[in-house]
């Protein structure tokens, strides 16, 4: 590897995405989209199903289930699907696993590069818009059966709130006011966290509420995984306000859970 | 080169390109690394709180840089890129400053041999390990010499004053507190030593020689970050003026 270097005229900027494809490392054979109707849909990739989002009084919450399905078959049992997009954000993916992973570590490295290169974050509306981009240049692969949609959420230091952002598989991008959900199992959860969603849950209360979700979701919907105490494996749950993101540890949602199936 | 149809022998050629380099580093103030028990410091005098002498490449790794600022801050961006780039096609585990140290020091001395002019810049490139004897600390010089440092380093024009007060003073194991006095300490020998040269060579003012207690770094004039030792994932941290204020009083 020699030093990247570049002239004025071809200086990719802060954008990673722009330094990976001046060195030529980004792998546009999906994103042509006159290949679009050869669908790949046909074949059995591993998905990922359900995680929601949603505001509390202190910032917003993000969980997700475990599970990752190929067609009828349990392809994972402890997949991971809420990661922290840097140090104030958090992105919850849905869809099929190899594209959304590789989403999510794009997405993260184009953030923490822009802020070692500019010496700043980016405003949490540059990071959900960053985010969109991602999804614009995923269509085509999208078209072709591999579709990823992510739920963006953060907390904004400048309007000293948490925000969360959905998207559609064309890059829109809309911000939600309460809550949000997406993935197989989606229906279910949104409709347990639109009934118990108040603006002054706290921190107990939202992490309740999601789990209960994501409970019920599990319950109706095969693709969506529900608590295994058996093997030990329980939602990803992260919490993010001022003071940042954290990842809840397995324990606490193991117990909140054993509350959870007393009142069930 | 243009020597105008004229011989010039090759040892005149590189002295007078290492004599414009060591010119323009000569200009800047000094920084300073020093490895103490949880983690590594980097400090600079530098009075501006934006254009940043010492910055972070990657999770465990830290840059600064003397001399041309437009010229280390190019290095630092390709140094970032390189890090990123290396670190999504491999994994994290794989970027360490040995290599980036190492094509900073191919790039500079391509530049210092075939360039109109040579690069104006001394750069350290830094690495927290687990244990303090481990820390790498590599020092590299405008033609492209690698030094491996042991424990602490000093760059910049006035860098002797600054690295013999440090090798006489540092001690393993300091905590957090005793490195910051150390090295601004290092900075004010530094600059109590320019101030003797300029009243020495400036005689028709004879007033400023008067104050003779030894010159003071204000926090709003240093720089400082750290590389944590004991935590994960990225390490590096500025030090606000408000904590520099805290350690140092």
């Amino acid at each position: 590897m020699s030093l990247p270097l570049f002239s004025p005229d071809t200086d990719p900027g802060p954008s990673f995405l722009n330094l990976l494809a001046t060195e030529q490392m980004l792998d546009h054979k999906l994103n042509n989209t006159a290949d679009a109707k050869k669908s790949v849909i046909e074949i059995d990739v591993p998905h990922g199903t359900t995680v929601v989002a949603c505001k509390w009084q202190d910032g917003v919450i993000m969980a997700g289930d475990r599970r990752a399905t190929s067609g009828n078959l349990i392809s994972h049992r402890s997949m991971e699907k809420v990661f922290p997009a840097d140090s104030h954000s958090g992105v919850a993916i849905a869809g099929v696993a190899g594209p959304s992973i590789e989403m999510v570590k794009l997405f993260q490295l184009q953030l923490e590069h822009y802020e070692k290169l500019e010496d700043r974050q980016l405003s949490l509306e540059g990071k959900a818009n960053q985010l969109s981009f991602f999804m614009k240049s995923n269509l085509g692969a999208a078209m072709q059966g591999l579709v990823v949609i992510p739920i963006f959420a953060g907390y904004d230091i400048h309007a000293e709130t948490g925000r969360l952002f959905n998207y559609d598989v064309t890059g829109g991008r809309y911000e939600e006011k309460e809550f949000a959900a997406v993935g197989s199992g989606s229906l279910h959860a949104s409709t347990v966290i639109k009934l118990g969603h108040r603006d002054d849950l706290t921190r107990d209360g939202a992490t309740e509420l999601v789990l209960n979700a994501l409970f019920q979701a599990a319950d109706e919907d095969t693709g969506t995984g529900g608590p295994d105490p058996l093997r030990g494996i329980y939602p990803t749950i992260a919490v993010i306000t001022k003071d940042g993101y954290e990842s809840l540890e397995e324990s606490e949602v193991a117990q909140k859970f054993s509350q959870l199936s007393q009142v069930v | 080169m243009s020597n105008m149809g004229f011989y010039v022998s090759p040892e005149q050629l590189m002295l007078d390109r290492a004599n414009y380099a060591k010119k323009g580093i000569a200009r800047g103030k000094s920084v300073t690394v020093v490895s103490y028990k949880d983690g590594i410091l980097l400090c600079a005098q530098n009075p501006s709180s934006t254009l940043h002498k010492i910055s972070e490449i990657y999770d465990r790794i830290a840059f600064a840089g003397v001399g041309k600022y437009s010229e280390f801050d190019q290095l630092r961006i390709a140094g970032v890129r390189h890090a990123d780039l290396k670190g999504y096609s491999y994994s994290r585990d794989d970027v360490d400053a040995r290599g980036l140290a190492n094509i900073y020091a191919q790039h500079l001395s391509q530049v210092f041999i075939h360039d109109h002019k040579p690069m104006e810049v001394e750069l350290v490139v830094v690495e927290v390990k687990a244990d303090q004897t481990n820390d790498e600390i590599f020092h590299v010089l405008y033609e492209g010499s690698v030094n491996d440092e042991q424990n602490f380093a000093a760059l910049g024009g006035e860098a002797e004053q600054v690295r013999d007060h440090l090798a006489n003073n540092f001690k393993p194991n300091l905590d957090l507190k005793s490195a910051i006095a150390l090295s601004t300490e290092a900075l004010e020998a530094q600059i109590a030593s320019s101030d003797f040269e300029n009243s020495n060579s400036e005689q028709a003012n004879p007033v400023e020689t008067t104050n003779s207690s030894s010159p003071k770094i204000q926090v709003g004039d240093l720089e400082a970050a750290v590389l944590e030792r004991n935590k994960e994932g990225r390490v590096f941290q500025r030090l606000t003026d408000e904590e520099l204020a805290n350690y140092l009083t």
